[in-house]
């Protein structure tokens, strides 16, 4: 039997979907909508899954006391009503689509010490989700 | 192969302390969960079963046996309980996500005769659940 522990937190941001490779009318065919100029935004919705042994002092594979305040300095706090485009500097040269958007949370998350990042998962809306986990 | 959830719901309540630890111990890892009073939660748990339908039947499992083994086997042992003092499974553990997962697991497995348990998610909270899946399948995605 394999054991996850799932979390689930909330983050307001706006993005736009620009890439210089592409030319304006090539950026607004590719992207529609989402490459309106001045962005938009979604309530998204991530899930972060961990696992490892549980620890048989505290009964946990993580505490919740170490794995939320992580995932705010990591995630929440830079990303929470923020223009991810300009205010994360990953994506000043990165199209910010949630693909794109859930590999970085990947990667900041994955430097959490007290058990092993198995996935990310993202709801950019209740229609839309992402996900990626760990390659084994 | 095709996999079978169902859903049940219990209400219980617990609370963590190790008695190894002293109460700042306890008070600085469990936080607002130690308040030796208890407190509760609505717990949602999903129950997948993995198998070949019946060719008679077209059923992996009969739903209404196992409604009657999560009747049983979890609502009958944990709804409206306090997971501390009034589950035997339990005795001994702190009743946190993982632990209370991990002993509906082992309750589970050995019921269910037709089909395999394949995985059981147990929310503690919309935002807060736990995995159990089985050691052969890495959960979805997992080969035929």
């Amino acid at each position: 039997m394999n054991l996850s522990l799932t979390r689930r937190y909330r983050f307001s941001a706006s993005h736009r979907l620009d890439t210089p490779q592409f030319s304006e009318a090539e950026n607004r065919r590719v992207y529609g909508k989402c490459n309106s100029p001045h962005g938009h935004g979604h309530n998204y919705a991530l899930e972060v899954t961990v696992s490892g042994p549980v620890d048989s002092a505290t009964g946990m594979i993580a505490n919740l006391g170490e794995l939320d305040p992580f995932v705010e300095q990591e995630v929440i706090g830079p990303f929470d009503h923020k223009y991810l485009n300009e205010e994360i500097a990953e994506f000043q040269s990165l199209v910010p689509t949630t693909e794109n958007v859930c590999r970085e949370i990947f990667r900041r998350l994955e430097k959490f010490p007290a058990a092993r990042l198995e996935r990310v998962r993202i709801e950019e809306t209740s229609k839309n989700s992402f996900e990626i986990a760990r390659e084994n | 192969m095709i996999r079978i959830t169902r859903k049940i719901e219990f209400s219980a309540a617990h609370f963590y302390h190790n008695p190894n630890l002293s109460a700042e111990e306890n008070h600085r890892v469990f936080g607002k969960c130690n308040n030796p009073r208890g407190h509760g939660h609505n717990y949602a748990l999903e129950v997948t079963i993995a198998g070949e339908p019946d060719p008679t039947t077209g059923m992996v499992l009969d739903l209404k046996e196992l409604k009657e083994i999560l009747q049983r086997e979890v609502m009958d042992r944990m709804d409206h309980r306090h997971l501390n003092y009034e589950v035997p499974e339990l005795a001994g553990l702190i009743p946190t996500c993982e632990n209370v997962a991990t002993v509906i697991w082992k309750l589970l497995e050995p019921k269910i005769t037709s089909g395999k348990l394949d995985r059981i998610r147990l929310y503690e909270s919309p935002d807060l659940f736990v995995d159990c899946t089985a050691a052969s399948t890495n959960g979805a995605g997992s080969q035929e």
